[in-house]
């Protein structure tokens, strides 16, 4: 069986261009994953700044790197714009296609690609469907459990195509037509002046007890809590999970990389991957709750609530 | 306007009637809906293959069996919500859902799962899809890509489309559009939510279940202030005096650092109403206006469904439809027209 890979999934938030094209140099020069997931996931409005300038050199970097580049879709398609531009990344021929929703399956269906989050995946059949028409690799859905994931790392095995599960980041908890960021500031989607920029790890959402809650990034609504897998890691190399996916944030992503990859060589204990995340400034307590299928901003198994 | 004026009457020629579908949450309101004038019932059954999986609500395979001829018989259709994803390793019972639907004849299904909607077309290929709001097919291609593989007769649209932009789509796809015109409005892309997972552990997705009723606390402070929570988390909290509402989590008050007060992040308790803009839906390509509310009463129902059985019956006779009693049937008596207005919506 092929080694497990480590993975950076699609940089969600909107960062200045410069800033994003500096943080993907910098993976592609120093972090251990072995894949990058390019491309805008959120909000096609962001696409002018870097998919258009920035995405190809970024993605030279990461290859001559020795890094597979894949390029992740739109995750909600409405307007002629996102159709345009998934329809533009699902016929470029230079890079692999990560599908994350049935508009990009319209144009990549006969040809390889992936399956992104985004995209529901929820049982055996779907699976089979989507590898007959070319899906190689799926990223499950944040919330699918462990019995789950596991009847699906035995179909996956069968049809001889991958799983991915996100392991590190705040995860997607809901997706709107509708620009929250925008809301929050009072403006509209069409008039939003990229206030999103604002928040490189999205924006506080806390109950009116100033409990923090959600975080929100665009038309995205994200966990407030990160999610961290390293206590399951072990059990979902078992069941047959091929690679784990960080969510980039604004802290050391190169670190946490180097972490999560001493963890998949059996290099580090858990614990001290748990201790080096805190140290590193992500916010406590973490979550693990779905895998558990238990309310997804738990932390089961290291005690304490809200 | 005079689109408005004229509207009627073009209609009157050039249009066929659109079917009124309506929520049938239970026997008794699948039998007032059917009296009211209700042209298709859609029902779920008693368990988490749909999207309404709520305590006392839906169907056992006994009762689909005994209302499909109340309906029949009264020329009404009965479609079946196999709507929520079939979850490994349980997916059996999505399957027998689709079997059962099968079987009892009914009009059609109402499908949002690929592994669903695979089974269903390749086993009972006679067998009419719908599908669900919960594909969240919002495009074009996404909905192409339905039809073609799966022999989708009808999409049921998300409530994030313009008129305009309904107009568009239906253009360029090879099936029929159902678009809601009253009810809840969901601000959340249908499919894609995992909030309630993620404050309850249950699944809209995976077991049906939006904001369920059995997580709900209501607690009150020293100044009579009401706090509701869903789970662990203050959805909302309610000054002495002001109406309490249930703590649906996208429909909460939250506090941000852009606010100085809690505002409501997402939209606030309205209901969706598109009573005036029936005629322009209809030129739009809209052939079916879908009343949401399988878990409301019997009694909402069938007004719900009498005031829109007449306002299209008026519609398509050329007269001014009357749709004055609609607004006390809202949320909180809050109404909008959410994003099929206007794109300041988003």
């Amino acid at each position: 069986m092929a080694a497990t890979q480590l993975t950076m999934g699609p940089l969600i938030f909107h960062w200045p261009a410069e800033k994003k094209r500096d943080f993907w140099f910098r993976i592609a020069d120093e972090a251990p994953v072995d894949v990058a997931y390019l491309g805008e996931t959120i909000c096609s409005k962001r696409t002018p700044f870097f998919d258009d300038r920035h995405l190809h050199e970024v993605a030279q970097r990461l290859k001559r790197a020795g890094k597979k580049v894949v390029w992740s879709t739109l995750s909600q398609v409405t307007i002629k714009r996102d159709r345009k531009i998934v329809g533009d990344t699902c016929t470029q021929k230079e890079y692999e296609v990560e599908a994350n929703d049935a508009s990009a399956l319209w144009h990549v269906s006969g040809t390889p690609h992936r399956i992104g989050q985004a995209l529901n995946v929820y049982n055996e059949q779907a699976m089979s469907f989507l590898a007959a028409k070319g899906a190689t690799h799926f990223c499950l859905a944040a919330e699918l459990p462990a019995q789950s994931i596991e009847a699906l790392c035995i179909k996956a095995n069968e049809l001889g195509v991958t799983i991915e599960v996100q392991v590190f980041g705040r995860v997607s908890l809901a997706l709107s037509a509708r620009c929250y960021h925008a809301r929050a500031h009072k403006r509209t989607k069409d008039s939003c002046l990229f206030v999103c920029e604002n928040d490189p790890d999205g924006m506080d959402l806390n109950t009116r007890s100033k409990i923090p809650f959600l975080s929100i990034n665009g038309i995205q609504t994200l966990s407030h809590r990160y999610i961290n897998l390293s206590a399951e890691m072990e059990a979902l190399k078992e069941m047959g999970v091929g690679a784990f996916r960080l969510s980039p944030h604004s802290s050391d992503m190169v670190a946490i990389a180097k972490i999560y990859r001493a963890l998949l060589d059996n290099k580090t204990s858990c614990d001290e991957v748990d201790h080096s995340l805190e140290e590193l400034g992500i916010p406590q307590p973490m979550a693990n709750g779905f895998f558990h299928r238990q309310p997804g901003f738990e932390m089961v198994g290291k005690g304490e609530a809200i | 306007m005079s689109a408005q004026k004229s509207a009627p009457h073009e209609l009157d020629k050039a249009f066929a009637a659109p079917e009124l579908v309506c929520p049938a949450g239970t026997p008794a309101a699948l039998r007032a809906a059917v009296d009211a004038g209700a042209d298709a019932v859609y029902c779920g059954l008693t368990n988490a293959t749909n999207a309404r999986n709520f305590p006392g609500l839906n169907f056992s395979v006994q009762a689909l069996e005994a209302s499909i001829p109340y309906a029949r018989e009264r020329g009404t259709k009965v479609l079946l919500a196999v709507n929520s994803f079939a979850t490994a390793p349980g997916s059996a019972m999505w399957r027998e859902a689709v079997d059962i639907g099968a079987r009892l004849k009914v009009d059609a299904i109402i499908v949002a799962d690929i592994g669903v909607a695979q089974y269903a077309s390749e086993t009972h290929p006679d067998l009419r899809l719908h599908l669900s709001v919960q594909a969240g097919a919002s495009s074009p291609e996404a909905i192409r890509f339905y039809c073609q593989e799966f022999g989708v007769k009808r999409v049921v649209l998300p409530r994030i489309l313009t008129v305009p932009e309904i107009s568009a789509i239906h253009r360029e796809i090879p099936c029929e559009i159902e678009a809601f015109v009253f009810g809840n409005i969901g601000m959340m892309s249908e499919g894609r939510c995992s909030l309630t997972n993620y404050v309850t552990g249950l699944s809209t997705n995976m077991d049906g279940i939006c904001s369920p009723a059995s997580e709900v606390k209501y607690a009150e402070d020293e100044k009579g202030n009401l706090s509701a929570k869903l789970g662990n988390y203050e959805i909302d909290c309610f000054e002495k005096g002001e109406s309490a509402g249930y703590p649906t989590i996208c429909k909460g008050r939250y506090l941000t650092p852009a606010r100085k007060e809690a505002y409501y992040a997402f939209e606030e308790p309205i209901s969706l109403n598109l009573s005036s803009l029936l005629p322009e839906l209809i030129k739009a390509g809209v052939t079916a206006f879908k009343i949401e509310g399988r878990q409301r009463s019997r009694s909402y129902v069938k007004s719900v469904v009498s005031a829109y059985r007449a306002a299209v019956d008026n519609i398509m006779e050329g007269n001014e439809p009357d749709l004055s009693t609609l607004i006390s049937l809202t949320e909180g008596g809050k109404q909008t027209q959410g994003a099929f207005k206007s794109k300041k919506w988003r």
